[in-house]
């Protein structure tokens, strides 16, 4: 069972295919992502260059977007407590800051939900597929 | 006068009560259909993981399309204005938070309650006693707030204006719910959410649609009116007619604000939503279309809380019996005659049904699961036995339920659940981000970051002018309050992060590392989750 996979950080690490044990470098990332019978091995998986893709990707776009809201939300939660003077001036009609303030905040909300759905289909599932890919690979070449 | 006005505004109890009594029916009947013979726990607690993304979102929205959203925020709409609105922008961008970072990692790393997650990799039992703890309290906080919504709006709609008329009422109310529930499990209680949260979706698109053609599709002309039929006057539109009297109710109000963006995806009724579909794909295909029916509710609600002061008057709302949580129904009366407040009360009250059932069955699987199973029995109950017990809990906590709804009445709703919102975000989302995000955190941290959080903000509350010393506080006559915002979450939500963090540190039992490996995989990826 030979498997295509990215080169791993050198150095690359002995590899005993048919060993279902960690191998000697755990933290290089390269061992059988399951163990002899065929269950996860939580740690390898853990350790595998592919999660990290998966997880460096998630954070790169979940914590960023989770303060961006967060202050775009305060910004306005502190303007309505302290910035009556702006919030009340008048835009058109009886529109005034304030409402549209609130009204930009429905949309900013429905925008990111929308950009995180499209975001999550695109480069997280994929990326969540193939660690489920290898994972029963390792599974059936441990059972061989 | 203010006898004609009540008499006028509640429209025909009868017809209010057929109608009511139609939707039960109906619902009764869809529960006693989607039961099975035997159900297993995961019929009982996730519906056996068997709903859609739609399906759920749409439930999802329904719990929160609760009667505080629909009565309590109109209400302070109509009333308040502008810091009213405040409340909608907060419910609708706190999704974000169970979007993002929550959802689809909670579905899945755990089975059936929150504390599954909190306690996966630190020692269980500690840790889902505080679990359980927290869920019992907030649930009971939030409960505490349907049941006062539906104090008034019997008040309103029946024509019933005795203390033990009323009593017998909600009693009536809180045996349907309980019924529900054990009849229905999670199963039947999602589709009841699912029949409300479309009833509730069309009533409020129809009502301002319908308003705002009448000002030709004018937002301005119908906030001019308003302001004119306000005794705040040009102050309705503007930051401040709720909060804004001096330095001390602006802070309450930005703690107010933390609290609703924090405190949604901490709820645990919220949370057990997501166990009920297959997987995380779905658990965020709810969320979408949970904020999705969110933006369009809350924008109607806004319109609806306007017009019912352009088109009835504040002051005539705050006269009729049930204060400012009247203000839907009296618009509805106001545009559709007896009819339409008909269907609006009854979607209204089939609003707390449904909620209610939603924290009757999270509380009782957080007890039977967690507490009963777990810590009791050290993880070896047997499911039938797990089963009867959270049966059992489900009737304790109608009980209770009903007697809290018997003693809360009258306060905004919209404000009692921002306490439970405070006490949610405080003991769960710091322990929730922590265990899921920072290898670090240990038991000792989950303990710290539950209790620092529950117990600061219960003795925040406890000693706050929400409960003693003004005019407005639960408790009458004494004044004991030294803490002056009504709202803790300021306060309590960054200290127990604090405290989770400073346990986790100070502690001298690292984190289990096998035990981490596996819940981060399995949170990002899915692998080892079994239904």
């Amino acid at each position: 069972m030979t498997r295509d996979r990215q080169p791993p950080a050198p150095p690359p690490s002995a590899r005993a295919v048919d060993d279902g044990t960690a191998g000697p470098f755990p933290e290089a990332g390269d061992r059988p992502l399951c163990g002899p019978s065929g269950e996860p091995d939580f740690a390898a998986i853990q350790a595998s260059p592919e999660f990290a893709r998966l997880r460096r990707r998630l954070r790169l776009f979940v914590f960023p977007m989770t303060a961006l809201f967060l202050c775009w939300y305060l910004t306005f939660a502190l303007f309505s407590a302290y910035g009556n003077e702006f919030m009340r001036r008048k835009v058109t009609g009886e529109i005034n800051v304030g409402t549209l303030f609130g009204l930009a905040q429905f949309l900013t909300t429905i925008t990111i939900v929308v950009t995180y759905a499209r975001f999550a289909k695109k480069r997280l599932d994929p990326q969540t597929d193939r660690i489920h890919e290898l994972v029963r690979a390792d599974a059936e070449a441990g059972r061989k | 006068m203010k006898v004609l006005i009540a008499a006028g505004t509640t429209g025909s109890p009868a017809l209010n009560v057929s109608i009511f009594v139609v939707f039960v029916c109906i619902t009764l009947f869809v529960v006693y259909r989607a039961s099975g013979s035997s159900p297993t726990a995961s019929d009982y607690y996730a519906a056996g993981s068997g709903f859609s993304g739609m399906q759920n979102g749409i439930a999802l929205s329904g719990d929160f399309l609760s009667a505080a959203s629909f009565l309590g925020i109109s209400g302070a709409i109509a009333v308040h204005g502008y810091d009213g609105f405040l409340y909608s922008v907060g419910w609708l961008v706190a999704w974000l938070i169970a979007l993002l970072l929550i959802g689809e990692r909670l579905r899945n790393t755990g089975r059936f309650t929150v504390g599954d997650v909190m306690a996966f990799r630190m020692k269980q039992r500690p840790v889902r006693a505080a679990a359980a703890n927290a869920t019992l309290v907030i649930t009971f906080f939030y409960m505490l707030a349907q049941m006062a919504g539906a104090g008034g709006l019997i008040a309103l709609l029946l024509n019933v204006h005795s203390k033990g008329g009323q009593a017998l009422v909600i009693t009536g109310v809180g045996v349907v719910m309980v019924f529900y529930v054990l009849v229905g499990g999670m199963k039947g209680t999602t589709w009841v959410q699912i029949i409300k949260a479309t009833l509730l979706l069309l009533c409020v698109t129809f009502i301002s649609v319908f308003i705002l053609g009448k000002f030709g599709f004018s937002l301005s002309g119908l906030l001019e009116k308003a302001a004119q039929n306000s005794p705040l006057g040009e102050r309705l539109l503007e930051p401040g007619g709720w909060y804004g009297r001096n330095a001390m109710t602006k802070l309450d109000f930005v703690s107010l604000s933390l609290s609703l963006v924090l405190g949604i995806a901490s709820l645990p009724h919220v949370l057990m939503r997501f166990y009920t579909v297959p997987n995380a794909k779905e658990a965020r295909r709810s969320v979408v279309w949970c904020s999705w029916s969110m933006f369009t509710f809350y924008l109607g609600i806004l319109i609806v809380g306007y017009s019912a002061t352009a088109l009835v008057g504040s002051e005539k709302i705050l006269n009729a019996p049930g204060g400012e949580n009247s203000a839907a129904p009296l618009l509805a009366f106001r545009i559709g005659g007896t009819v339409l407040l008909g269907v609006v009360s009854a979607v209204a009250f089939a609003t707390i049904l449904a909620v209610v059932a939603g924290l009757t069955l999270a509380a009782s699987a957080s007890f039977a699961h967690d507490v009963y199973a777990n810590v009791l029995r050290h993880g070896k109950a047997d499911p039938r036995s797990e089963i009867r017990v959270a049966r059992l809990t489900a009737i304790v906590v109608g009980f209770l339920a009903i007697i809290g709804g018997i003693v809360a009445n009258g306060q905004n709703v919209a404000f009692l659940v921002s306490l439970a919102l405070a006490l949610a975000a405080s003991a769960n989302l710091s322990t929730m981000l922590y265990s899921l995000y920072w290898k670090r955190f240990n038991t000792t941290g989950t303990l710290w970051s539950i209790y620092g959080g529950l117990v600061s903000g219960l003795v925040l509350i406890a000693f706050s002018p929400a409960i003693s010393g003004s005019p407005t506080s639960i408790v009458q006559g004494v004044d004991f309050h030294w803490f002056p915002l009504t709202n803790p979450g300021i306060v309590s939500i960054p200290l127990s992060f604090l405290c989770g963090y400073l346990g986790t540190v100070l502690s001298k039992h690292p984190a289990d590392p096998d035990k981490q490996a596996e819940m981060e995989v399995r949170a990002l990826t899915g692998i080892g989750a079994k239904l």
